[in-house]
């Protein structure tokens, strides 16, 4: 079945099974190898994409079921040559090790700051326990959002 | 272009908190893992398992699967034999099965492999091969596994009776250990168990084989932790020339000692693409995952420690080590058992004896990975529940039992009773530092007034000593190769830099701590280096990354590299100024005339000049650039102090662990930051270890937590918010005073917190042991009375 | 990754198309929503539907209207909303709760009630809460039988689980609503234990009590993961009816919890601990849910 689906803002159409999985439709699309896949039981968070700004696992989503739908991936975050302020945080903290979470995290944790642009340190660690990092224990990630969300504050003050 | 002009504390030209280079690419989305890489032509490869512990096979029936439309080939050990790969050498000079032939021997087991021009499509064909078994008798306990009516796993094995894997290993003296019994006034004993449980990388094992019949050359994309080991192994097991082997590992999602062993998977994909001429992609699923592959620990210990005049005297140990239904742990040869033998701790002991059994069960193989050290886990695991258990015993408070016992500063380097030369360490400052960190006082006032209420408290204390950066060619060799490492540093006539190193990062950071070390010896800005590595073809050979080794081996190997250069570039510049060499002084990127400090050199200038026409010195060929390996004159020995805080509730026993410091000393600091970081992530590890990560099976073999439903990893509301701190006592023999760090925290967190929850749960409920996993239910039991060692 | 067998789509745009298809499609046929009960099985190849009817485009289906006299939450609100609701967090404050430890936030933007509801795990959170607020659900069929031309009915949660993972709800009928009554002096509080943030219970209770005049008249004590399917503790129900809150009789009620749950044991405890937890997360339930009804009574 052809299946058309709005990524990162443009309509990636395909010819695939009911069957075939969102993070695969995804990954099978040029240049989108950011959203990951750890697990198969939807508990790992690796697959986490943003669907209609709301995070979701791309795993447990048929791809037929996004279509009509916004996806956001990791890729999307870097507009014009500029860095999100998330991914700004995470380098800035040291919150990636072996990167393989890290699509997952920020857009989970950019989708945190979208609802909730100045949360405390336990709103962050409920926004990301749906999501496995295995390298490094989470402070950092913490961090790093704080970072994010401090540095997204100040850029609206001097705005 | 940066010098030291610019060199600030955020952007150090050498040691320092530098941000990692290799962020750029992972925040992007844009790394590259293996099932990222797409190659035209490429097929898939799946495997099929087997359902039973322990089977005959009667027969394998193919037909329909290899009739579905898009299937390519499917693989059976029949198939394999042909080609002299059904069954391949392990690590431990033990052979496995690549494909299952006469029987299988743990669930899981590969029985066949799909070739199909998708994934999905490779999946669906698994159902359709049909596989008849005979199921027989399991192995499932390894107590039970050398008794005499114990069904024979390893029938393929001429003369072997039993399900002895390795015969037994002892370290220490027995005699004497005696003595110090005899003459102790304290003494407990134990049954401890560190269960089996799996490092779980993120991202899981796999590869892309690419064998192209025109030229003979074998390309092959894999995350694997030590490339050119795996090399020479596939030039030996599938009879190809090692020079037309190209392994490339690009990014790894995770390691942890699980992306060390070769796989069935391996070489199924190998011989797949060599007989069919495309490349070809095998990539496991999680269950696979945590099914097949290298499992860590599974140590059934028994052990007894004693006292004498409140110091720690001696010690003895005990173990069954459950290796699977193949041996294939991962440890230098001469060490069958790893170095458990450093059981003897930071303790200065009369005496010590240790023995370790391996035996064979109906499980997966493995036994060493998971940030072990090579065994170093079970090794400070044991030693320090026993160190509380005889505090308990001997009704002191379990720091001062250590502070009473500890090898004291001045005794080092310090031969331990089991053969170590530990190098150094201050471990009363180190233990103080935490302590002080901690406010250890005030936790125990906070404790007894929670008591009073009613409430659950705990502090736990661990302090290891451990050994990595394995190590010197005399002592240490994997399959006959030695434990060395090399690098190659070029410097280009711009000044820039490349050096090539066989450590192979799996999130560790080494494109930018190595490029400090270059930065901290030559100068050159740690964005002006270049770090290649995880590539056969264009790497040094080494013996790769686990067991702590990047820093104390490949570290120590960059620093000298550098050094040569370094030497070099002081040749050069004295005939480019003019002098002897003798009269130049290095400050950091340039040499410099003494007593005329304005006539110098600088690095690029000197590279520039290398490069040139120009004359160069007597007997010195162009060019700034050379190579080293590396023989590590022994291992590093970092130790550490770590005190954890749980909570106990007293009606449901879920533990929850409230703080944890720990004080690490890993000698002279590369990148703190990065030092930290991994830190946080073994101790995140050490918790999922002690309350909720294990493997079990029932009696029939079947294994229950076969998904990330039920083997538990902590997520970000179980791990606290870690406290670290630190002391430096630098490594007397690495170049740059480091020692290995990574390790670490998994080896020292798991007892700490452990130790925490039976102090919780012993002045009220008489708790003096209980076995990880911590769960809420087997808490419970504990504060029953009841409790047992996990299955 | 482990990936589904083969199966043929079709996305609902009407409740009614959507009972249609699956009456036309047989048994063989599944309504997806959210997909994290479904979706996982099937790629576990534990369930292999030939053919998925995705009801997610059914927005009539999803809301969470207060009535006077019950509070209809529509089939395929997400657990995302359901925490978040300020309504229920006052009328039933038993959902927020639980909705807070079901499984991880990311999993609450696509799973449903009516998924929930209808996947009849017994350690389903939202069953309990369900059961023990005392709701009803609308199951919709084919209308084809003159004394039911709506094909609606309706079934308290006392009658709606038949045994694991089996509701009443038939093979060509969806559920489309769930209604809460409303009374006065209600209060509610959902209690669970799990090995870690976003694991199934080890045991979890649900409680709710209503009080008027300083007297427990109705409560309903429910509870998950400690039985064939949710366990509704009425015999405790009973014995709270008339009496006047107090410890000595959350204590009773919880040793009632204890000797009619029916845990069996597994990877997450024996049964000796989980009928313990029955008895202590009925009575911490009960006395929150107490606590937070005498708060709205004053």
């Amino acid at each position: 079945m052809e299946v058309t689906i709005t990524i990162n803002g443009q309509k990636v159409s395909r010819d695939v099974e009911a069957r075939t999985l969102l993070v695969h439709f995804i990954r099978d699309t040029p240049g989108l190898t950011g959203t990951h896949w750890g697990c198969d039981t939807s508990n790992c968070g690796a697959c986490v994409v943003l669907m209609d700004g709301q995070p979701i696992k791309s795993c447990t989503t048929l791809a037929a079921m996004a279509e009509g739908h916004e996806i956001r991936t990791v890729e999307s975050l870097e507009r014009d040559g500029r860095l999100d302020p998330i991914q700004m945080g995470f380098h800035e903290k040291h919150g990636l090790h072996c990167g393989f979470c890290t699509p997952g995290m920020l857009m989970t944790t950019r989708a945190l700051l979208d609802q909730n642009p100045n949360p405390t340190e336990q709103e962050i660690r409920t926004a990301i326990s749906g999501a496995i990092c295995r390298c490094t224990g989470y402070k950092n990630i913490v961090s790093a959002v704080r970072w994010a969300a401090e540095h997204e504050a100040a850029m609206k003050q001097e705005a | 272009m940066a010098t030291m002009d610019t060199a600030t504390t955020e952007r150090p030209i050498g040691f320092g908190r530098l941000k990692r280079k290799e962020d750029a690419r992972f925040i992007r989305g844009q790394g590259t893992y293996l099932d990222d890489i797409r190659l035209p032509g490429m097929v898939h490869g799946v495997m099929l398992r087997s359902p039973y512990a322990h089977a005959r096979i009667v027969s394998i029936d193919t037909s329909k699967a290899l009739a579905h439309p898009g299937v390519a080939a499917v693989v059976t050990a029949k198939d394999l034999e042909t080609l002299g790969l059904a069954w391949m050498p392990t690590i431990s000079y033990d052979t496995q099965a690549v494909l299952a032939g006469d029987k299988v021997r743990f669930q899981g087991q590969e029985v066949a492999f799909v070739i199909a021009v998708d994934e999905y499509t490779a999946r669906d064909a698994l159902a359709l091969i049909d596989v008849e078994y005979e199921p027989l008798p399991a192995v499932v306990n390894a107590r039970k596994a050398l008794d005499s009516d114990a069904p024979l796993i390893r029938d393929d094995k001429d003369g072997l009776l039993d399900n002895l894997a390795s015969p037994l290993w002892e370290a220490g003296d027995s005699e004497a250990t005696d003595r110090a019994f005899a003459e102790a006034d304290t003494i407990v004993t134990r049954d401890i168990i560190y269960p089996r449980c799996h490092p779980a990388p993120l991202e899981t094992c796999g590869m892309i084989a690419d064998f192209n019949p025109n030229t003979g050359q074998l390309d092959i994309y894999n995350g694997n932790q030590a490339p050119n080991a795996h090399r020479t192994v596939y030039a030996h097991v599938a009879g190809l020339a090692e020079h037309m082997i190209r392994i490339r590992c690009n990014d790894i999602g995770g390691g942890f000692g699980n992306k060390v062993p070769v796989y069935p998977g391996y070489v199924c994909a190998i011989a797949g693409s060599i007989v069919a001429g495309v490349p070809v992609k095998w990539i496991e699923d999680r269950s696979e995952n945590l099914m097949s592959t290298g499992f860590a620990r599974d140590y059934v210990m028994h052990a007894e420690m004693c006292s004498k005049n409140g110091k720690i005297t001696g010690l003895r140990v005990d173990v069954i080590a459950d290796h699977g239904a193949f041996d294939s742990t991962a440890q230098p040869t001469k060490f069958p058992a790893g170095f458990f033998h450093i059981v003897c701790g930071s303790y200065d002991l009369e005496a010590a004896h240790v023995q370790v059994k391996a035996v064979y069960t109906n499980k997966a193989p493995g036994g060493v990975a998971y940030r072990c050290s090579f065994r170093i886990t079970e090794a400070v695991y044991l030693v320090e529940r026993m160190v509380d258990a005889l505090a308990l015993e001997m009704k002191v408070d379990p720091i001062d039992l250590r502070m009473n016992s500890f090898i004291a500063p001045e005794q080092f380097p310090y031969e331990t009773t089991t053969g170590w030369t530990y190098d150094s360490g201050n471990y009363a400052a180190t233990m103080r530092e935490a302590m002080r960190i901690a406010g250890y006082d005030e936790l125990r006032k906070e404790q007894a007034q929670k008591r009073a209420r009613g409430e659950l408290m705990g502090i736990g204390t661990s302090f290891f000593t451990e050994g990595v950066g394995a190590g010197p060619r005399k002592h240490m060799d994997i399959l006959g190769l030695a434990m060395n490492d090399g690098a190659d540093l070029r410097v280009h006539p711009s000044g820039k830099a490349m050096v090539s190193i066989s450590a192979q990062t799996q999130g560790q950071g080494h494109e930018t701590t190595f490029a400090q070390i270059v930065a901290e010896e030559l100068g050159i800005p740690p964005e002006d280096v270049q770090v290649r590595h995880g590539d056969t073809d264009r790497t040094p050979y080494g013996l790769g990354t686990y067991g702590s080794r990047s820093t104390p081996v490949s570290g120590a190997a960059v620093a000298v590299v550098s050094r040569k250069v370094r030497d070099r570039a002081r040749l050069i510049a004295a005939t480019m100024l003019e002098t002897r060499a003798e009269d130049l002084a290095w400050e950091k990127g340039r040499w410099y005339v003494k007593g005329d400090p304005e006539k110098g050199a600088m690095i690029e200038e000197i590279a520039a000049y290398a490069y040139s026409g120009e004359p160069m010195p007597e007997g010195l060929e162009g060019g700034l650039d050379a190579q080293v390996i590396y023989d590590p004159p022994n291992l590093t020995y970092p130790c550490g102090a770590y005190i954890c805080v749980v909570d106990v509730d007293p009606d449901t026993a879920a533990v929850k662990v409230r703080r944890f410091i720990a004080v690490d000393d890993c000698g002279v600091r590369i990148n703190p930051m990065i030092v930290e970081g991994q830190i946080h992530g073994g101790l995140a590890e050490g918790v999922g270890i002690a309350l909720m990560e294990v493997i079990t099976f029932d009696d029939e073999g079947n294994c229950l937590n076969g998904s990330f439903m039920d083997y538990l990893i902590p997520t970000s509301l179980e791990c606290p918010d870690f406290e670290l701190g630190e002391t430096v006592t630098p490594c007397p023999h690495h170049p740059l005073g480091a020692k290995g760090v990574g390790e670490s925290p998994n080896v020292g967190s798991p007892p700490a917190i452990v130790n925490a929850v039976i102090d919780a749960l012993h002045a009220t409920h008489g708790v003096d042991h209980i076995d990880m996993p911590c769960t809420p239910a087997r808490v419970w039991a504990a504060m029953q009375g009841r409790a047992e060692p996990p299955q | 990754m482990q990936t589904p067998a083969p199966f043929d789509y079709e996305r609902a745009t009407t409740v009614d198309g959507a009972i249609a298809s699956l009456a036309e499609h047989g048994p063989e046929a599944r309504l997806i929503a959210g997909g994290h009960s479904l979706l996982p099985m099937m790629k576990l190849r534990l369930a292999s539907p030939e053919y998925l009817i995705d009801i997610n485009d059914l927005e009539e289906l999803s809301y969470i209207d207060e009535r006077i006299t019950e509070i209809r939450i529509g089939a395929l609100t997400r657990h995302a909303e359901l925490l978040e609701s300020e309504l229920l967090a006052r009328r039933a404050p038993v959902f927020r709760d639980a909705e807070e430890m079901i499984a991880d936030p990311v999993v609450r933007n696509r799973g449903t009630i009516g998924g929930s509801l209808c996947q009849a795990d017994a350690a389903e959170d939202l069953s309990a809460v369900c059961a023990a607020l005392k709701a009803s659900v609308v199951i919709k069929g084919p209308a084809h039988h003159p004394d039911n031309p709506s094909g609606e009915r309706t079934v308290g949660m006392d009658g709606f689980y038949l045994g694991p993972f089996t509701t009443t709800v038939g093979a060509d009928e969806m559920l489309t609503e769930v209604r809460i009554p409303l009374r006065g002096g209600a209060g509610s509080a959902h209690e669970k234990v799990e090995r870690r943030a976003g694991d199934f219970a080890i045991a979890a209770v649900s409680a709710a009590v209503w009080i008027e005049g300083g007297t427990i008249v109705d409560a309903g004590i429910a509870l998950a993961a400690l039985g064939p399917s949710t366990v509704i503790v009425t015999r405790a129900e009973e014995a709270m009816k008339g009496k006047a809150p107090s410890d000595e009789l959350f204590a009773q009620a919880g040793e009632i919890a204890k000797e009619d749950c029916m845990p069996v044991p597994d990877g997450r405890g024996p049964v000796d601990y989980k009928r313990h937890l029955a008895s202590v997360l009925t009575v911490r339930a009960l006395r929150r849910a107490a606590t937070r009804a005498l708060q709205q009574e004053a």
